[in-house]
């Protein structure tokens, strides 16, 4: 990583009413790199991205985003300045077609008539099936469509990085590897990713780096590369 | 008894006029339930302010028309202000606050409007005069212009939450407020602008209804009542419901004040609302329960 990273987090505590989830989580993430985020169920790494998207407010600590601050920002503003999150439950517009699930992120200033088509053939190009159910409630789509539809309506954004949240949780083998293939497509067009998996061959495939996360906070963190499936690393954080 | 045809038919266009009217109040009853689960019990206050507002423009401009257009402007923004500052600072909280809240509004709105205009009732005359024959009766054309202009609003306000942006981020917000601001909807201005528009159509149906029964401080307390009643009946939040359900509920009253008197009519209304309750408590024009 040179330079300095595009979304930074340092020293991030958060509760949840009296329960205090994140225990200082530091991490970097630098321009158009894919980070993945490790860890058994319930150690905060939802929470890290729910605080990174302003949906959490952090008690404690730093987010930093293209050297501005935005911790204490609404999560709108947050997503104004390039930052899609797209959470684990996918949380589409159920009674809003594909279409207008997609125009949540399209219609925004600055962007022109021309634009959002260009954008939206883009999208289509890349999810055909969406294309094909363009005009259907997004809450008649299955759950593999709903996740490619949370991942367009995240792109309609022209995020600099997107917060994914297990997007592979409950999907069949084919369209995990879809999935794979859609986090290639987005670092070849230079967006960040913070993946939050619990598919540990995927994410290291996926990702550059890799932060293991325990008890709400960082334990450990490698490139990706220096890391195998059954890697005593991984047994000690994950527990396989 | 035998009730002559003609009675039926001017009887079911007085119920369709005064269903239109209802719609309009109650369409901005549902719309702010739908998006932040409030029940705005200062809904029929505004509605009230709206005439006073009408009758206020009246005498300034000269014209019923930008009187009209002029009071739902400006309890439009009213209604975004009051929002502001009674509402926003309990998102979150128990239901029961905003109840409270709302309804502490209406009386707050309701005495100002009796210390500022007196209890008085005044009158604003119909904008249009004429009558057409029907049936051998003389049935007014403003009843008429009313009922089409409610129509053309409720009609302009489906299409502009169907079709545009602001439409689109106002079902969104009411679907899942969460990811609609994490989408970067904004949110707070959303629900602002939706207080706004609930607000000036009340204030609107205030102004059209003046004509008919006078405007007094107690006018909102008439209203709210049955847009309570329509809005659960339709199903809370839902827009087409409550059109439906109000020209249903304006219908069934006017048939039945064939037989018994106006004010005896209105216990239909609760007929309805009772058994809807007791067997399709989502509403009767929602399609499947959400």
């Amino acid at each position: 990583m040179t330079g300095e990273p595009l979304l930074a987090v340092a020293g991030l505590h958060t509760h949840y009413g009296k329960s205090h989830i994140l225990h200082g989580v530091t991490l970097e993430v630098g321009r158009g790199e894919v980070v993945g985020l490790l860890g058994r169920n319930g150690v905060g790494k939802s929470t890290t991205l729910k605080a990174i998207a302003g949906l959490v407010h952090p008690s404690a600590g730093e987010v930093t985003f293209e050297g501005r601050s935005i911790g204490r920002l609404q999560s709108h503003t947050v997503a104004q300045l390039g930052i899609a999150y797209v959470p684990e439950e996918r949380r589409i517009f159920p009674l809003l077609s594909v279409l207008e699930n997609l125009r949540t992120g399209l219609d925004r200033r600055g962007v022109d008539k021309a634009k959002r088509a260009e954008l939206l053939d883009k999208l289509y190009a890349y999810f055909p099936i969406l294309a094909e159910r363009r005009n259907q409630p997004g809450g008649t789509l299955s759950g593999g469509e709903q996740q490619m539809l949370a991942i367009a309506r995240a792109m309609t954004l022209e995020p600099k990085i997107i917060l994914l949240d297990e997007p592979t949780e409950g999907l069949m083998p084919r369209m995990v590897s879809q999935i794979l293939e859609i986090v290639g497509a987005l670092r070849a067009e230079g967006v960040a990713v913070l993946l939050v998996e619990q598919n540990v061959p995927l994410t290291l495939e996926a990702s550059r780096r890799v932060y293991f996360i325990e008890k709400g906070e960082v334990r450990h963190h490698a490139l990706a590369s220096a890391l195998h499936v059954d890697d005593p690393v991984i047994h000690k954080y994950l527990g396989v | 008894m035998e009730i002559p045809l003609d009675q039926i038919l001017i009887q079911t266009i007085n119920g369709i006029v005064t269903g239109l009217i209802l719609a309009l109040v109650a369409s901005g009853l549902t719309l702010i339930f739908g998006i932040m689960d409030v029940v705005n019990f200062a809904h029929g206050e505004l509605l009230m302010l709206g005439a006073y507002m009408g009758v206020v423009m009246l005498a300034l401009t000269g014209s019923f028309w930008l009187a009209l257009v002029a009071s739902a402007l400006l309890i439009g923004i009213f209604g975004a202000l009051l929002y502001v500052v009674t509402l926003r600072p309990l998102i979150g909280r128990d239901p029961l606050t905003t109840i409270l809240a709302t309804f502490g509004l209406s009386l707050v709105l309701q005495n100002y409007a009796l210390w500022q205009f007196g209890a008085v009732s005044r009158k604003i005359s119909e904008p249009i005069t004429g009558h057409f024959n029907l049936f051998h009766l003389d049935y007014p054309w403003y009843r008429v212009t009313v009922a089409l202009l409610s129509a053309a609003i409720i009609g302009g306000f489906w299409l502009f939450l169907k079709l545009s942006t602001w439409g689109i981020w106002i079902r969104a917000t009411t679907q899942d407020r969460v990811m609609a601001q994490a989408m970067g909807i904004p949110v707070p201005w959303v629900l602002a602008g939706v207080f706004a528009i609930g607000s000036g159509m009340a204030a609107a149906s205030g102004v059209l209804f003046a004509p008919f029964g006078g405007v007094d401080t107690t006018m909102g307390l008439n209203w709210i009542l049955r847009a309570f009643i329509v809005v659960v009946v339709g199903g809370m939040g839902s827009l087409a419901g409550s059109v439906l359900a109000a020209i249903l509920i304006s219908l069934l009253e006017a048939y039945a004040s064939l037989w018994v008197s106006p004010s005896q009519a209105v216990i239909v209304s609760f007929v309805v609302l009772i058994l809807t309750l007791l067997w399709r408590p989502t509403g009767l024009f929602v399609a499947t329960p959400k």
